[in-house]
């Protein structure tokens, strides 16, 4: 395979799959659930069948007296070993939210929240006894509605109201007067689902605490061991070097599992209490109503625009449902916040206001999932724009050209006041407009319908944000590191060992580390190990969220490999009386950088350093292991751009919509290995389709979650997903030498606006228009019955 | 209850409870933890294995059903030639992810593989239609599982 730079060294950029994906495929794959220690034992949680109730007597004789059971443990016995917590940060002013404890006590506030466990030798056996377990419950009025909630009684008392955040951002000109000068003034309301991350592998941990030593190891599917060692030990009153925590296989996160949870904490400190091994394994039910939920949001925004279909102002209100806790540590009102700064953050907007209402409701607690608010603010941005494009008769692609920030205009700001370095849209669209063929895409259009078929064709251009600093989670007192580390070493036979603390959920963590480490060292990444996720085995770091991976925790393997390079360039050089700089590491080898001449390969300098120190020059100590760590310090974030498009057929007698084809452009920067990227992009995008077409958590107006299961929440399924083209620009970063920022969240960020605005293209010859998500037949039949 | 069977081609027994499904017989009993369990409700996949040839849901199979059958797993798998192509190409197409469908996604593909035929596109999405993943965008898999069939054919 020849490489654009096709030299020996150029590992980075080249497609190459991952050694995991062979573990795997051969039955590898070593999850939590899939580990087994002696004397470990098994923990069930008994939760609340209401969303609102008192918890009154709890009977636990019969449960306490079947087979195989350990003990029944009531949240007072954990009072003297777990402290409760509160997710709330300092730079969120005026956030609010009542303490948690790893099991509920009083008044329970959400179905699904756990309040008793039982530990048995088996998870059947505890299963069986959980169901003799005698609680009198009183139910209370649920609030499941965010209007409402702001309005009626508070959830917690102590809190005097509903009302857990607000903001409102209001930049640039006089917003009033850029509405009443404006040429045209579009208007509409949006609304999102509450849905939920379906990671295939349900949350799993395994505490295990040694009385002797006194020491805790967890082993835990999380997505952030070193915080989460740092909130065990916080919360157990431990040291922290009490506490080591590893992440087995991952089997997908998508943010879900980077959250601090009421049954995560019960476990650990069940297995304090018992000094034995304790596993917790969600089953489905529990996934749907214990892990966090995202979303539910309602919008309604205004835009102006001039004659020219130039943006004069854009005004956004976002309304959001967060159930009865913010969650610790990263709390749940960023996603409405990320609204607030993202919102038109790709145009040039002169005037504009965003506000931000955060409300506690008796729903399960909402939290960071794959591209936290994006696909809220790229669907009003976007949506709004295709209306302001309809008012002033442009077609929405020229709406966008005359819009979008131009690609010489950087380093600018967002209409929110955000900073971005460098980002590409009038390329990426003008790209995009070509990969899907637009204008020949029109035409079929337009022959489709003159023959009756409704074809739809939607496009999105957005922005998602990559590579936070510490402003964004450090700044306001929460143990999450915006930094990572990697130490590179070299082993004596001419290996390479990399330990990094950024950590790997399938997306290709270890196999980007070991094409770096082996293009900085001259090596075949196969001569690459890579240790992920132990805090005791991996330098510090924040781990993998907010598409972070290979833009910071890639560029501290970078520096670390480059250090190695340098030091083993010095080693040889005394060796052979040459002058380092002289001197390069290619094909395992330290070559004549000039001639490519084999000086001395790599075992050879490897056992010269390790074990004949005797014939080293004197004053020579070999340094064979290097360490380095980055975190992003001009900027607050390394935004990343892109646009999708979208070819849909509506049937407008059954509602159902086909999708055709799916095509995205995006600027994650450099670009480490394209087989993982792609994937991984449309992985996003699907997800993104998902919130569009198909989830949504359904309650009822008593806060009964309807449809926890697999067979009755919708997920995209292979059948119903199109062939998704990816194409790229690459506008690296300058924070850094490697220039990633990051692929993971930028596919589900804009799809849903894409097929949005497909939708309603295709819906508007029959006069209707929806902006309700998930378009589910049933919405698009009443979008077309009220026309 | 006494269980006898095959698993991976070896004479197995063991002892299970009635009510016990065979995938959790298969990683509990016997430590073959390569099958992963994702829902319990027969939807998701993930816990699909080969009975008698056949891809099956793991968790809607009781254990004492599977008497004097023979099993297969991924880990069985793994060491039959016959899905070496297949396994090839889910590597090189990077057809996974976090791997956790992976080994009910194979057991699939490898029902349509052993069928023959250049299937389109389509009909391999059909096919898989009973196999989440969330990682993936499905066409990688779709991908690697088109490649082995156009070369077997």
């Amino acid at each position: 395979m020849l490489h654009a730079v096709d030299l020996p060294n150029a590992w980075i950029g080249r497609a190459r799959p991952r050694d995991a994906a062979a573990r795997q495929a051969a039955g590898g794959g070593r999850f939590v659930d899939d580990l087994r220690f002696a004397r470990m034992v098994h923990v069930a949680y008994l939760r609340s069948p209401h969303a609102h109730a008192r918890i009154g007597a709890i009977d636990i004789t019969a449960a306490a007296a079947m087979p195989g059971v350990v003990r029944v443990v009531r949240a007072e016995d954990l009072d003297p070993i777990m402290s409760p917590w509160t997710g709330v940060l300092a730079h969120f002013k005026g956030l609010k939210s009542a303490p948690q404890y790893p099991l509920g006590r009083g008044v329970a506030v959400f179905q699904g929240e756990p309040i008793l466990a039982v530990v048995a030798d088996s998870r059947a056996a505890a299963e069986d006894a959980l169901a003799l377990v005698q609680v009198e419950w009183d139910a209370l009025p649920a609030v499941t509605d965010p209007e409402a909630a702001l309005a009626g009684a508070p959830i917690h008392e102590a809190l005097g109201d509903n009302l857990a955040f607000t903001r409102t951002a209001e930049t640039g000109t006089d917003l009033a007067a850029a509405f009443a000068g404006a040429h045209k003034v579009v208007e509409s309301h949006f609304s999102t689902a509450r849905h939920t991350g379906v990671t295939l592998e349900p949350r799993g941990i395994l505490a295990d605490w040694n009385r002797a030593d006194q020491r805790l190891t967890v082993h835990h599917g999380t997505q952030a061991p070193h915080m989460m060692k740092e909130i065990f030990a916080r919360h157990l009153n431990l040291p922290e070097e009490a506490v080591r925590v590893i992440c087995p296989d991952v089997g997908g996160s998508f943010g879900i599992k980077v959250h601090v949870y009421p049954d995560d904490m019960a476990t650990v400190a069940i297995a304090v209490l018992l000094g034995r091994p304790v596993k917790f394994v969600a089953d489905r039910l529990e996934s749907f109503t214990a892990d966090i939920h995202a979303r539910e949001h309602r919008v309604h925004a205004r835009m102006a625009v001039d004659a020219e279909g130039k943006i004069l102002a854009l005004d956004v209100d976002d309304l959001t449902a967060i159930g009865p806790y913010s969650v610790y540590p990263r709390t749940s009102a960023v996603e409405g916040n990320q609204v607030v700064n993202i919102s038109g953050g790709w145009y040039r907007v002169p005037a504009y206001r965003a506000h931000l209402r955060v409300a506690f409701t008796n729903k399960p607690p909402t939290c960071q999932y794959r591209a936290v608010g994006h696909p809220v603010a790229v669907a009003v941005t976007e949506g709004m724009a295709d209306l302001a494009a309809e008012a002033v008769g442009l077609d929405p692609a020229e709406f966008r050209r005359r819009n979008l920030i131009a690609d010489d205009a950087y380093p600018t700001k967002a209409p929110s006041g955000i900073l971005f370095e460098g980002l590409s849209h009038h390329k990426a669209l003008a790209r995009l407009l070509e990969i899907m063929d637009y204008d020949a895409l029109r035409a079929q259009q337009a022959e489709a319908r003159a023959k009756g078929r409704h074809l739809g064709i939607g496009i999105a251009c957005f922005v998602e944000i990559a590579n936070p600093s510490a402003a964004f989670y450090g700044v306001g007192g929460a143990p999450i590191s915006a930094q990572d580390g990697c130490t590179v070493r070299l082993e004596p036979g001419g290996a390479v060992t990399v330990a990094s603390s950024i950590t790997e959920q399938g997306q290709g963590t270890e196999a980007i580390l070991q094409q770096i480490a082996a293009e900085a060292l001259g090596v075949d990444p196969a001569r690459v190990r890579v240790i992920t996720g132990d805090t005791e085995r991996t330098p510090y770091g924040g781990g993998t969220w907010a598409s972070r991976g290979a833009g910071i925790g890639g560029e501290a393997c970078l520096q670390a490999a480059r250090g190695l390079a340098a030091n083993i360039r010095d080693l040889a050089g005394a060796v052979l009386q040459a002058a380092p700089d002289t001197l390069a590491l290619r094909d395992g080898a330290v070559v004549d950088a000039a001639s490519g001449a084999v000086r001395m390969t790599l075992p050879e300098l490897g056992r010269l350093g390790y074990f004949r120190g005797d014939l080293l020059p004197p004053g020579v100590q070999p340094e064979l292991s290097v360490t380095r760590h980055f975190q992003t310090r001009k900027f607050p974030f390394a935004f990343t751009n892109g646009c999708q498009g979208s070819l849909i057929e509506l049937d407008p007698e059954t509602g159902f919509i086909t999708l055709l084809k799916h095509w995205v452009v995006e600027d994650c920067g450099t670009v480490i290995n394209p087989l993982l990227v792609d994937e991984q992009v449309r992985g996003g995008v699907v997800q993104g389709i998902g919130g569009a077409l198909y989830e949504e958590c359904l309650y009822d107006a008593d806060g009964n979650l309807l449809n926890g299961n697999m067979a009755d929440y919708l997920v995209p399924m292979a059948g119903e997903m199109p062939d998704i083209v990816v194409a790229h620009i690459a506008t690296p970063t300058a924070e850094s030498a490697l220039g990633a920022k990051g692929a993971g969240e930028a596919g589900t960020a804009g799809a849903p606006a894409a097929i949005m605005n497909a939708l309603n293209d295709a819906l508007r010859p029959l006069g209707a228009r929806l902006t309700d998500m998930p378009f589910t037949p049933k919405r698009v039949l009443d979008a077309i019955r009220r026309r | 209850m006494r269980l006898a069977l095959t698993v991976n081609g070896q004479a197995t027994s063991l002892d299970v409870e009635p009510r016990m499904h065979l995938i959790d017989a298969l990683r509990e009993k016997l430590d073959l933890t390569g099958s992963h369990v994702g829902c319990e409700h027969g939807v998701c996949g993930a816990c699909t294995i080969r009975l008698d040839g056949v891809a099956v849901r793991g968790c809607l199979v009781l254990a004492v059903q599977a008497e004097g059958c023979d099993v297969q797993t991924v880990e069985g798998m793994a060491e039959d030639a016959r899905f070496d192509a297949l396994r090839a190409a889910f590597v090189a197409h990077n057809a996974l992810q976090c791997g956790y469908c992976t080994p009910g996604m194979l057991a699939a593909a490898a029902e349509l593989v052993e069928a023959g035929g250049t299937p389109d596109r389509a009909a391999i999405r059909a096919h898989i239609s009973g196999n989440y993943c969330r990682c993936t965008g499905y066409q990688a898999v779709v991908d690697a599982i088109a490649d082995v069939m156009e070369g077997a054919a």
